[in-house]
């Protein structure tokens, strides 16, 4: 209040009187006074008593005590005091519930005045009353008012409805609100319509699964129509919710589009966005080679341009939109370089937006505009802007090989700026490019030692080190160069840690002759004084290898690395495709889908883009995924400081799918350390470069040596005595394990501390034929895959009085082909009472005939007494193959193309298994993980699964911390196995 | 939707606070003031998330405005209504100050009460509102049906930003063609890129409800009326491309008035204009830009401590014209320890800290060049780092429109009060004033 009694003073006596007077009373006693000014019988003096609370209100003082002095005074003609009254009333009916009663029969009375912004009034200030007591008496008056002559109360009831919803949807359900707020979608007065789509809207977000919005052709023309004629502000309800629709075909998403069109001209850039929203989202049905698609393509760029012209705060909003709309389609603006050049007084966030935005539009056409663009802003005086300048120009030489020389020598004349961070920047990038375009520009390596000295984050130090190790050979000081690191090597970073020991590892096998001092004292450095287990694993698999077979070292340490990918920082594709059905929201802003930051179940349902109409891409067979579709989006490689990384905490290490297929249980351990063991031995690495190629690459060559790696350290019998020079801190689980390949799984099991999967779940013995239909022969049985075996488990009981003989068994013709690959084999007769375990082995090439339900299976057994028929349902794991791990990419590039409506979700109730483990459990049935998010609390694993017949089946499985039911989401080009697959992990879940 | 929202002086105190939403808390309001206002480092983003709860933010002059929310609003829209906000309060009560706002803090919360139901905007209109929400209130109690029904038609209806029964004694209306071109040039004289952005700001003051037509020599237009016009009426055409040429309009926008589904289908711009100023429309052209000022830098460097500048600048319209306010700034390095400047024309000075000399000149015609020389002297540094050479920058207004751009007709129909078009005062101004006009050196 200090400002207050400031201002008042200053003001003196006799200048005019206004409300800031308000602001002043800070006595003791005020409340009393206020009290007894609220009592008093002139209006004026009311309303001015009135008016001191509501400013009391404002600063956040309690002035609930004047509750019942305040409401008497409601009961007035006078509509502005009557508006500060219910704006109290707002404030504290909440704490005072009791009390507020008392202003219902003013509220109800103020819903019949004859005045119709009165009646507006009454029912737009009930709804914001959240008492119960109050809420019952509100649903009268508010259904008057949704009939109401006016369209003024029409509009204000319809946002009501939403309000009382929030408070007590089951009032508004029971009520019949809702079906009256549907109505009102078809109103004459286009504001009502804009009001009651605001307020479905809002309402079916918090019924994901209702039918509220009953978007059909007929309420969509409504929609259209209404939105030529409303405010701007009903013009984004109508086209936000339109955005949700789902045209039934190509032509209707054309005409839609077509009536959209026009609001691209819109002062509002709120009404552009969203109309941009629904060009995006529904130009993905029509064909390409409509010419329409075309216009509409060009229609686009404009406007989009012109809201670069915004204010700031808009522009922001329009980049972080524009950036993944490049990202969808980066036609749309690939000529508009220009307008995202940086102005010199544009606030930092449009900088750096527009700098990110520049890197993607970047290609050979425009690259030499780009890059005099880039040096003239890393000259600017920003350090973020700066910084990311100079990564932009690594960036363009990666992207666009024409200019990478050009981008190597602008980075060396930068490097001539001795600007600290300017320089260390710009070695990080040039680690980069010597990774893209290997033997090409080492020739600058010599500059770069020159700034040595100099570079004191451990990112840059990191990079620099990776260069020395990697070109040792061609430096001739090497040796003296990372020996000088070597000194204060306990107060450096991991990641600078690990790539000394790495760097100096293979300047060792480079030049064993003179370094071997060298590369003992980091060995000893890294596995002795070192209480950092990632070192620590790194020193000790290098000295062994070394010590072991320096041949192999070789191989495995001067690995060819595969070159880093052209495209970074992309947004994964369901995420973006999300996100792209979100433009103009925060969502679009964040970068995040709306659950990452909503609260409760609003806005977590997900968005998708409708598939393209036509085209008949739905009935291709399967091989799709395999054969590696040709638009698969570039590979996503995290960069450090990449704020959506981190936001998202994406787990983008490389995919570790690459392990062919392996036969079962013994050798699951060697492939249990390739996958996760190795990866998680050399998890730090993902964010320095060197690293991550040796270790994690995922070349199928060097995937060979991980495995051979693997091999020698837990085969070798020899191990402890050829380690004879290693330490005796030695971690125990290495040291105790047995020699044998067969311990393998369980030392990598203790020192990764994951699970083992113990191979798929068999489900117990159930009787399939009854000793009284089998004349006597009770057969139970169940189903196993062994090894990549199927085999069908059978026991046969005699509980007849003869002998039986001659058992042979035949299938019919089923779903997956299954057929049995060899004689039943009892050889010995069954004698009464006597049972016998027989194992069956199936194959998968026998006559195909979809069946109902798919996994049905009639069986014929025959013996010497009769045939008998039954039939059995086989769980589908059965056909879940060994290699049903799919590559990360293809992942990606399959679950797009499968259409949304093949999607199908499942709810697995009651598991009480973390993520890991329940991957576990599910690779033993091979149902593979292929990656897993966390997402605030979260963890969504995507998972792969391939039946015998070459159909894939995709799922995404999201787990809550705490919540035992699993959310399972299953997309399959063939549909209807979707359902077994769900009860596939049921089953191994649940055992 | 929109939470809540709060309205700050510049030490953080909260001049107006609105709550919408039940999410949305008390502790919302010093969430942001901690971390925002009273954040040690420069904003580096208009949206920030603080424990889950997203505020947009606006300044203006030392006021924050402030939207809060939890849910996944459109983010565009929040800004929209921020500056709509803005701009309601400005028309009710000047300029946004502390002052102001305390002074009419009642008529704040009223405004916000009727355009934000629920977080949702509604029509904010001045022209609409301040039919029913005047700073006496008084208005509602003697208003006849009538009256009252008129008003909430208007605010729920089609034509929401303009009221019936307007009248003036005399018709009149103010056409300000507004551009600003944006230059960015080579030491060569080479176009690096030009673009002209531009808005056409009516103000009219016409009874009843009249049926405006605005035409321009967009080339669209032009194009297809020289087609038809050919065959019907070659004169019309004639008159309609007489000499003028036409300009290509890369993208425009348009006040809510204007029928956009009129202009895509035909490229005509129809409207029923508000009452009083606003801003018909925005443009942007990037073709055939007429740069009414080149600069010849010529930078030469003489030994490690002096460096010699001269730039000539020449005008690049017709002779007739006077280009006013005039100025350059030649920018000059961090180590310069003197500057002797002559000039033609005009005056120099050397501004240390500004790094820069600033030469201003009053009026010059088109067709005209005027030169200045300088000679920089520099204190020797030990400073490896290059002297960046950041371009010289102009400033300008000229009484013409960069673009091209011409008014060709504005017509007004009003067919129940009893005055034509020809009876309608009009006036048309165009100024072009530079945006970012830089030449590098």
């Amino acid at each position: 209040m200090e400002w207050a009694s400031q201002l008042c003073e200053n003001r003196g006596l006799g200048s005019k009187m206004t409300d800031s007077k308000y602001f002043t009373t800070t006595k003791k006693g005020e409340i009393f006074e206020l009290k007894a000014e609220l009592n008093s019988d002139k209006k004026e003096k009311k309303k001015e008593a009135v008016k001191k609370v509501i400013a009391s209100m404002t600063v956040g003082k309690d002035v609930s005590a004047l509750f019942p002095d305040v409401v008497n005074c409601m009961q007035t003609d006078n509509l502005e005091l009557k508006k500060l009254v219910y704006l109290y009333l707002m404030n504290y009916a909440k704490s005072q519930p009791d009390m507020a009663i008392m202003a219902v029969n003013t509220f109800v009375k103020d819903c019949e005045d004859p005045n119709p912004l009165i009646r507006a009034l009454a029912v737009r200030t009930m709804g914001c009353i959240r008492v119960d007591k109050i809420t019952e008496y509100l649903c009268e008056p508010l259904r008057k008012c949704l009939k109401d002559e006016d369209p003024y109360v029409r509009k204000t009831a319809a946002v009501c409805v939403a309000k009382l919803h929030d408070i007590n949807a089951q009032l508004v359900e029971d009520q019949g609100f809702l079906d009256t707020l549907k109505d009102l979608i078809s109103d004459s007065n286009p504001m009502v319509v804009a009001n009651a789509v605001a307020a479905l809207s809002e309402i079916a977000e918090s019924h994901p699964n209702s039918n509220l919005l009953d978007l059909n052709p007929q309420t969509i023309n409504k929609l259209l129509t209404a939105l030529n004629e409303c405010t701007e502000w009903g013009q984004i309800f109508i086209l936000d919710c339109l955005a949700n629709y789902m045209p039934r075909d190509d032509r209707e998403s054309q005409s839609i589009c077509e009536r959209v069109t026009p609001r691209l001209s819109h002062a509002n850039s709120a009404v552009v966005l969203s109309a941009v929203k629904v060009l995006m989202k529904f130009m993905e049905m029509l064909p390409k080679d409509l010419d329409y698609y075309g216009t509409l393509l060009k229609k686009l760029a404009p406007p989009l341009v012109t809201l670069l012209s915004a204010e700031p705060e808009l522009q922001y909003v329009a980049l972080r939109n524009i950036n993944l709309i490049v990202q969808k389609r980066p036609e749309i603006l690939k000529h508009e370089m220009k307008v995202f050049f940086v102005k010199y007084n544009d606030p930092i966030y449009v900088k750096l937006e527009k700098l990110d935005i520049m890197i993607r539009l970047a290609s050979q056409a425009n690259i030499a505009q780009v890059l005099a663009e880039l040096k003239e802003y890393a000259t600017e005086v920003d350090v973020d802007f700066v910084r990311k300048a100079v990564r932009a120009i690594g960036r363009c030489a990666i992207k666009v090989e024409q200019s990478a020389e050009r981008c190597v020598s602008t980075l060396l004349d930068l490097i001539q700026t001795k600007v600290n961070y300017v320089v260390q920047e710009a070695i990080v990038v040039i680690k980069d490019i010597f990774r893209k375009y290997p033997n090409k520009y080492e020739s600058v390596i010599a500059t770069l030692c020159e700034n040595l000295d100099s570079l004191d984050e451990p990112e840059a130090r990191a990079a620099m080190i990776w260069i020395v190790g990697e070109y040792a050979e061609r430096i001739d000081n090497a040796d003296e160069l990372l020996e000088s690191f070597l000194e204060g090597f306990h107060d450096e970073s991991t990641q600078v840690q690990l790539q000394l020991l790495t760097a100096i590892v293979k300047l060792f096998l480079k030049k064993p002759t003179e370094t071997q001092e060298l590369v003992q004292q980091v060995l000893s450095l890294a596995t002795q004084d070192s209480d950092n287990p990632d070192l620590r694993d790194r020193g000790y698999i290098y000295w062994r290898l070394l010590s072991t077979d320096p041949v192999a070292a070789k191989e495995v340490v001067l690995a060819e690395k595969p070159l880093i990918s052209e495209e970074t920082d992309l947004i994964e594709p369901t995420l973006l495709e999300e996100l792209i059905c979100h433009i103009g929201t925060l969502a679009s802003v964040y970068h995040k889908p709306p659950s990452a930051f909503v609260e409760g179940s609003r806005g977590v349902q997900h968005k998708r883009i409708p598939a393209r109409a036509g085209s008949g891409e739905s009935a291709e067979s399967s091989d799709v995924g395999q054969s590696g579709p040709s638009e698969a989006p570039p590979a996503v490689i995290p960069s450090q400081g990449d704020l959506l990384g981190d936001l998202l905490n994406l787990d983008l290490a490389p995919p570790t799918a690459t392990v062919p297929s392996v036969q079962p249980s013994m050798q699951m351990g060697a492939m249990d350390l390739l996958g996760g063991g190795l990866d998680s031995l050399m998890g730090d690495d993902s964010d320095t470069p060197g690293g991550r190629t040796e270790v994690q690459s995922p070349q199928p060559s060097s995937d060979y040596r991980e495995r051979e790696l693997g091999g020698d350290i837990g085969g070798s019998p020899s191990m402890g005595a050829g380690l004879g020079a290693a330490p005796a801190a030695m971690p125990a689980s290495l040291g105790a394990a047995p020699a044998v390949g067969g311990g393998l799984g369980d030392l990598f099991d203790l020192g990764g501390g994951v699970g083992m999967p113990t191979g798929s779940y068999v489900a117990p013995k159930t009787v399939w034929l009854l000793a009284m239909k089998g004349k006597g022969l009770e057969i139970s049985g169940t189903f196993a895959r062994r090894g990549g075996i199927i085999q069908m488990d059978l026991t046969l009981t005699n509980k007849a009085m003869s002998v039986m003989t001659d058992f042979a068994i035949q299938f019919n013709r089923n779903s997956f082909g299954l057929a049995p690959a060899g004689p039943l084999q009892v050889l010995t007769p069954l004698s009464p009472n006597q049972t016998i375990d027989v194992s069956l082995p199936l194959s998968t090439s026998g006559p195909v005939m979809k069946m109902e339900p798919l996994n049905n299976l009639q069986v014929a057994v025959k013996n010497n007494i009769d045939v008998f028929y039954f039939s059995c349902q086989y769980p589908l794991s059965l056909l879940f193959v060994e290699d049903g791990k799919m590559d990360r990419q293809v992942f990606l590039a399959t679950w797009k193309d499968i259409p949304n409506e093949n999607e199908a979700h499942f709810q697995i109730k009651d598991i009480h298994l973390n993520s890991d483990v329940a991957s576990n459990k599910l690779q033993g049935s091979n149902i593979f993980t292929i990656a897993k998010r966390t997402v605030e609390g979260q963890d969504m694993l995507y998972q792969s699964v391939k039946l015998t017949n070459g159909i894939w089946v995709l799922a995404e499985m999201r787990i809550q911390t705490g919540n035992p039911n699993y959310t399972l989401s299953i997309r399959c080009r063939a549909p209807e196995v979707c359902q077994f697959v769900y009860l596939c992990y049921e089953l191994v879940l649940k055992n | 939707m929109i939470g809540g929202l709060f309205i700050y002086n510049h030490k953080g105190e909260v001049l107006i606070s609105r709550v919408y939403r039940d999410d949305i808390g008390r502790n919302a309001v010093d969430a942001f003031r901690v971390n925002v206002i009273h954040a040690r480092q420069q904003v580096r983003s208009p949206v920030t998330n603080i424990a889950r709860t997203s505020f947009f933010h606006v300044k203006r002059s030392n006021i924050w405005l402030a939207a809060v929310t939890k849910q996944n609003v459109n983010a565009a829209m929040v800004f929209e209504f921020l500056y709509k906000m803005c701009d309601v309060m400005a028309a009710y009560f000047g300029k946004i100050s502390e002052e102001n706002i305390k002074n009419n803090f009642v008529l704040i919360y009223e405004l916000l009460d009727e355009i934000l139901d629920f977080g949702y905007p509604q029509n904010s209109e001045t022209g609409a509102l301040k039919t029913f929400i005047t700073q006496q209130g008084i208005k509602g109690q003697h208003q006849t049906k009538e009256e009252q029904s008129q008003i909430t038609s208007q605010v729920t209806g089609q034509i929401g930003w303009r009221r019936e029964g307007i009248k003036y004694r005399r018709n009149e209306l103010f056409l300000d063609v507004l551009e600003s071109v944006n230059l960015l040039m080579s030491p060569q004289g080479q176009v690096l890129s030009a673009h002209v952005s531009g808005r056409v700001v009516m103000k009219s003051y016409l009874s009843g409800m009249p049926e405006c037509k605005f035409g321009m020599n967009d080339k669209i237009v032009i194009d297809k009326q020289g087609k038809g016009g050919t065959t019907d009426d070659p004169g019309k055409s004639e008159l309609g491309g007489s000499g003028k040429q036409s300009i290509a309009i890369d993208d425009c926008t348009f006040h809510q008035c204007v029928r956009l589904s009129k202009f895509d289908s035909e490229r005509s711009i129809s409207f029923i204009p508000p009452d009083g100023e606003y801003e018909l429309m925005r443009y942007r052209t990037t073709k055939d830009i007429i740069l009414p000022f080149r600069v010849i830098p010529l930078v030469r460097e003489v030994g490690r401590t002096k460096l010699e500048v001269k730039v000539v600048i020449k005008s690049n319209f017709k002779p007739s014209l006077l280009a006013q306010k005039i100025e350059v700034r030649i920018p000059t390095p961090l180590n310069t320890s003197g500057v002797q400047v002559i000039c033609m024309k005009g005056k120099a000075k050397y501004k240390a800290s500004e790094n820069a000399i600033v030469w201003k000149i009053k009026r010059m015609a088109g067709m005209k060049e005027s030169q200045i020389s300088a000679e920089i002297e520099l204190l020797p540094t030990n400073d490896k780092k290059k002297w960046a050479r950041p371009p010289i920058s102009m400033n300008f207004e000229v009484p013409f429109a960069p673009s091209g751009l011409k008014v060709r007709y504005l017509k007004v129909f009003e067919s129940k009060l009893n005055y034509s078009d020809h009876d309608v005062i009009k006036w048309v101004r165009y100024i072009g004033r530079s945006g970012i006009y830089e030449t590098r050196c």
